[in-house]
């Protein structure tokens, strides 16, 4: 099957998932649209290892599993921090160095 | 995992001719574009989570139609198995109902987001459309043994320096998040006796041996209803608050009119078979004369009180079935 269709899955998640980061407010659901973005750049990648017809993309893909795991990790601590001080997990609310 | 790679090579022959991978992918790309979209617009974030959830098995199962069927496992074991667990965890920490509000706070942005992103979409579709991307090659030349031994020889040769730093960045990260989510102690921690003490002086001295749990002496015990105190009246006390402020409890003026229906029942049974067990002409009185000093004594309880308890169940079944 031709890689063009899995291309286009790609891009479609990738651009559903840049506009949750735009248009979402919750903390938590903008960090889950990041997610879907790596998801949609992993697919791209599995599909181009298979175009070539070697493994280094499902190797890349792999480390952005990883990094995405730390990511996580560190992310939803901050989250939790901020909720633990300001009692909400809205973006619009940590304006605190804003003028 | 042999079972995977067999399904992964049957679905690599076919796709030579291709029609069962165009199934595959005419059944999962909709479901999967139906998720993140669903990420997207859901108002509260744990549908959200569930629809990304949906989104990452549909890429596990394209994973492994594309000939990756470990990467497909691993994105099923950490993506769904462990870091949406992860962001479930939060979301109830922070809040199942922190749903979004839908003001725009700033004015024009989504529409300005909507252009944008049909923008970025008509862009990388027409570049991805337009390119004469040849057939796919395949990996079996470039992993004769198999996907996991190949993978295992990129990873623990090209490329182990990046595997050993990815490690690293691991370790950091988890040191990151003890870091972050650490709170410094203010105040000296309080002993047990002094918090002990402290609930003899300043705490209601009837609770200072702790609040009855729910269901004692009561006809059943689930949580949500209150115990019975020996004189049949129902301890409001021993139902948690946070039920209580959900309104998952009855109300306990209710519920007590239902035990003396009950136990109008209950005694006509058991005033037949067994007079002795449950004399219902003799229990009440005891019972009442302990409901004075019974859950309510035992900041006051000395040793002879303490054999008076040990009494207590029985009688507060008899105060139940009264």
């Amino acid at each position: 099957m031709n890689p063009t269709s899995y291309l286009v899955l790609a891009t479609l998640l990738f651009t559903i998932g840049a506009a949750g980061v735009l248009l979402r407010r919750n903390a938590l659901v903008a960090f889950m649209s990041v997610e879907l973005m790596l998801n949609a750049a992993n697919l791209a990648f599995v599909t181009f290892a298979r175009m070539h017809g070697n493994l280094d993309g499902q190797i890349v893909a792999f480390f952005v599993m990883v990094i995405a795991a730390a990511e996580v990790v560190v992310g939803l601590a901050i989250i939790v921090m901020i909720f633990r001080t300001r009692r909400s997990a809205s973006v619009d609310d940590a304006s605190l160095l804003k003028l | 995992m042999s079972l995977l790679a067999t399904v992964a090579a049957q679905v690599a022959e076919t796709s030579s001719g291709s029609t069962g991978e165009q199934v595959l992918f005419w059944i999962i790309a909709p479901l999967a574009v139906i998720g993140a979209l669903g990420l997207v617009t859901s108002r509260k974030a744990v549908h959200g989570a569930l629809f990304l959830a949906v989104t990452m098995v549909g890429l596990a199962i394209l994973y492994i139609a594309l000939e990756a069927p470990f990467l497909g496992v691993v994105q099923i074991v950490v993506y769904t198995g462990a870091i949406m667990m992860l962001f479930l965890f939060v979301i109830m920490l922070v809040g199942v109902d922190a749903s979004d509000s839908r003001v725009e706070t700033i004015r024009g942005q989504r529409a300005a987001a909507a252009v944008a992103v049909v923008g970025v979409v008509i862009l990388l579709a027409s570049v991805a459309g337009r390119a004469a991307l040849p057939d796919p090659a395949g990996t079996a030349d470039a992993a004769p043994e198999g996907n996991v031994y190949g993978i295992a020889d990129l990873l623990f040769g090209r490329y182990v320096w990046a595997f050993e730093v990815v490690a690293a960045v691991l370790i950091t990260a988890a040191v990151g998040a003890m870091v972050l989510t650490h709170r410094e102690r203010i105040s000296r921690r309080l002993s047990q006796r002094e918090l002990a003490e402290k609930r003899f002086r300043e705490g209601d001295p009837r609770q200072a041996a702790g609040l009855p749990p729910p269901g004692v002496y009561a006809r059943h015990n689930a949580v949500d209803t209150p115990a019975l105190l020996p004189d049949g009246t129902p301890a409001e006390s021993s139902v948690s608050q946070v039920l209580v402020a959900r309104g998952a409890t009855r109300p306990p003026e209710e519920f007590a009119a239902d035990i003396d229906q009950i136990g109008g029942d209950a005694g006509i049974d058991e005033a037949g078979p067994t007079s002795d067990d449950a004399p219902p002409g003799g229990e009440p009185p005891g019972s009442d004369a302990r409901g004075v000093a019974g859950p309510s004594g035992p900041a006051s309880a000395g040793t002879d009180e303490d054999a008076g308890d040990n009494d207590q169940p029985g009688s507060g079944d008899g105060g139940a079935a009264r």
